[in-house]
């Protein structure tokens, strides 16, 4: 198996029909293959062990994920926002590469590793220049995609995906050809995202029009959708956040033609959700939860679910806005303990994913047990209908004298207050329980601040005596990564000395 | 039968590849067993099995031995040991990604 297959049946049904615009160029399913094949003999030929990019999303993008699966050589799609103490480590252990992106920091990082440089432009060129050429023999090579996990709590782990794993995730989630022809989807994650790969493969299989957004601006956002009639699109939410307050600033263009936005890839703000579900009155909200590990998507939340939760009167339905909805038929999901045992509707624990799309491995090791069930390392609860929620990393759990505290349900009590813009619970050292809970926030400008015991009787009063904080911070914001993933590693530090 | 594996028709465009494949049965379309590598002359197609394959569609058995997903579409109808596969849809989902 091999996902290159997908783009070539897109070729063989609809050479002509357009397969991605990027800054203006227009591809068809034709030209994206032979590009694609072009990119193969290039690579074949430079004997290299891995095929990465440190690149935005554009054409170059597309065209190496499927020329690396074509040439049968690992794509290793690299964070570009790294340091260059920490890329400079990954180059390292790519080597020798064939790198697309920038070729002055390639040069600078990793003069010596042996790796063969182009630039975004250079590559495109190669791969155009050798579209036709010798037929190109299967290759018997397994693994699709090698991503860097991000690295928020340990130095970043190779993540490998088998081109089983993702064949498997796309046959089962998408029916081929299956977008009419005047369908197009934004794809505005950045190639290192799995959500990114994950776009990119469902759009080419589906055969609808790829809009390519290199670097995600909300008003460039606003100005492709008008402009090339959008109707899908993902975001995580920091983007739909950004996106809102372009809307509210400046009436945008015509974007009626967006029918579809999903989100995921961090925890999606409530009020934000309502906010957007408003704004967009007649578009359905999409979310997906999903890890690098699992090829993407294991859960979703539909449309119906959201127009349902958005302004019901119904607690449990309305808390449904909050959930990430119900696993993939696809998949299996349990929620275990920390021995293992599978937990009862409503209890919170570790969430753990099994299937066919499900890699669980790293270069160095694979963690799915012998059963082949996957620890996702997430936290997570299944209410009575089936509907999942997070807690949270499990790594995040505070253990205060032996209760498991998960900072979600403090997390959610503190931002019904109407002074708290964001908050973050994290495990402080206590002499006495040896952790204990602390909380940092972030205030609305416009209200005064909220007095301590104030905030400690509002969790006392909804939670537990145990969940109330021993240590309170107020900050201007809390520190999150590019992709809204709240850090709280940085978050511990505030308590800290 | 190893998954990735491609066989072709005998008498028709016919090309798939293998998902599953948990059989010994023989796999034919249009009626003749399918191969690795096919031959120059192309046979006829059995009146029986002639209803055709659709690109992307992926084929199965009752007993969900067998799948396998069309990549070239042809004349001829999948079957194993005589009796036909039929296709097996995606689960509907909302565009996730």
């Amino acid at each position: 198996m091999n996902i290159s297959l997908f783009l070539q049946m897109a070729a063989d049904t609809d050479a002509d029909r357009i397969a991605l615009v990027c800054d203006g160029r227009r591809w068809s399913y034709g030209a994206l293959y032979r590009a694609a094949q072009g990119a193969a003999r290039s690579i074949r030929a430079s004997k290299t062990w891995h095929v990465a990019l440190l690149d935005e999303s554009s054409e170059a993008s597309a065209i190496a994920l499927f020329g690396a699966a074509i040439a049968g050589i690992p794509y290793v799609p690299l964070n570009y926002r790294l340091a260059d103490a920490d890329l400079g480590a990954l180059l390292a252990r790519i080597a020798p590469a064939y790198i697309i992106g920038d070729v002055e920091r390639i040069g600078r990082l990793s003069a010596d590793a042996g790796h063969a440089a182009w630039s975004r432009n250079g590559f495109v060129r190669e791969a155009e220049a050798h579209a036709d050429g010798p037929e190109l023999d299967e290759t018997a090579e397994t693994i699709a995609i090698q991503l860097f996990t991000s690295g928020t709590t340990a130095a970043p782990k190779a993540a490998v995906l088998r081109h089983s794993n993702l064949v498997s995730y796309i046959l089962g989630t998408v029916e081929f050809g299956s977008a009419p022809e005047d369908d197009a989807a934004l794809v505005c994650v950045p190639p290192y995202h799995i959500a990114g790969i994950a776009a990119l493969l469902s759009s080419v299989y589906a055969m609808r029009r790829i809009l390519m957004l290199p670097a995600f601006d909300p008003d460039a956002w606003l100005a492709l959708v008008a402009a090339e009639r959008a109707t899908n699109a993902f975001v995580v939410p920091t983007m739909l956040a950004r996106i809102v307050t372009a809307m509210d600033a400046n009436a945008p263009g015509d974007i009626a033609s967006l029918r579809a936005i999903a989100y995921g890839g961090g925890r999606m703000p409530i009020e934000l959700i309502d906010r957007a579900l408003d704004l967009f009155p007649d578009t359905d909200f999409t979310n997906a939860y999903g890890l690098t590990e699992t090829s993407s998507t294991v859960a979703l939340l539909g449309p119906e679910d959201h127009r349902a939760a958005h302004r019901a009167d119904d607690e449990e339905i309305r808390a449904r806005l909050s959930s990430v909805g119900r696993p993939l038929p696809t998949i299996e999901l349990e929620i275990r303990d920390e021995n293992g045992k599978v937990l009862p509707v409503g209890e919170r624990g570790e969430i753990y994913v099994r299937g066919d799309q499900v890699s669980g491995e790293y270069k160095e090791r694979s963690a799915l047990d012998a059963a082949g069930w996957f620890p996702t390392r997430d936290a997570g609860w299944i209410d009575a209908e089936g509907y999942l929620f997070l807690a949270g990393r499990a790594d995040d759990v505070i253990v205060r004298g032996g209760e498991n505290i998960s900072p979600g349900e403090i997390e959610d009590v503190l931002l019904t207050h109407a002074a708290i813009a964001d908050a973050a619970a994290v495990a402080v050292a206590s002499a006495e329980w040896g952790e204990a809970v602390g909380i940092a926030l972030a205030c609305r400008p416009e209200h005064a601040r909220p007095g301590e015991a104030e905030l400690r009787a509002l969790i006392r009063n909804r939670l537990r005596s145990s969940r109330v904080p021993e240590r309170i911070v107020f900050v201007d914001t809390l520190p999150y990564n590019e992709m809204g993933k709240l850090l709280r590693r940085q978050v511990r530090k505030l308590f800290e000395g | 039968m190893k998954p990735g594996t491609k066989l072709k028709s005998v008498v028709c465009d016919t090309e798939v590849m293998v998902i599953r494949g948990n059989s010994d049965g023989i796999v034919a379309c249009g009626g003749a067993t399918m191969v690795d590598e096919r031959p120059a002359e192309r046979g006829a197609i059995d009146p029986a099995f002639a209803d055709g394959t659709r690109m992307g569609k992926r084929y199965v058995d009752a007993g969900g031995t067998v799948e396998l997903l069309c990549v070239k579409q042809g004349a001829g109808s999948l079957s194993l040991d005589g009796v036909a596969l039929v296709t097996k849809d995606a689960k509907p989902l909302p565009a996730s990604d």
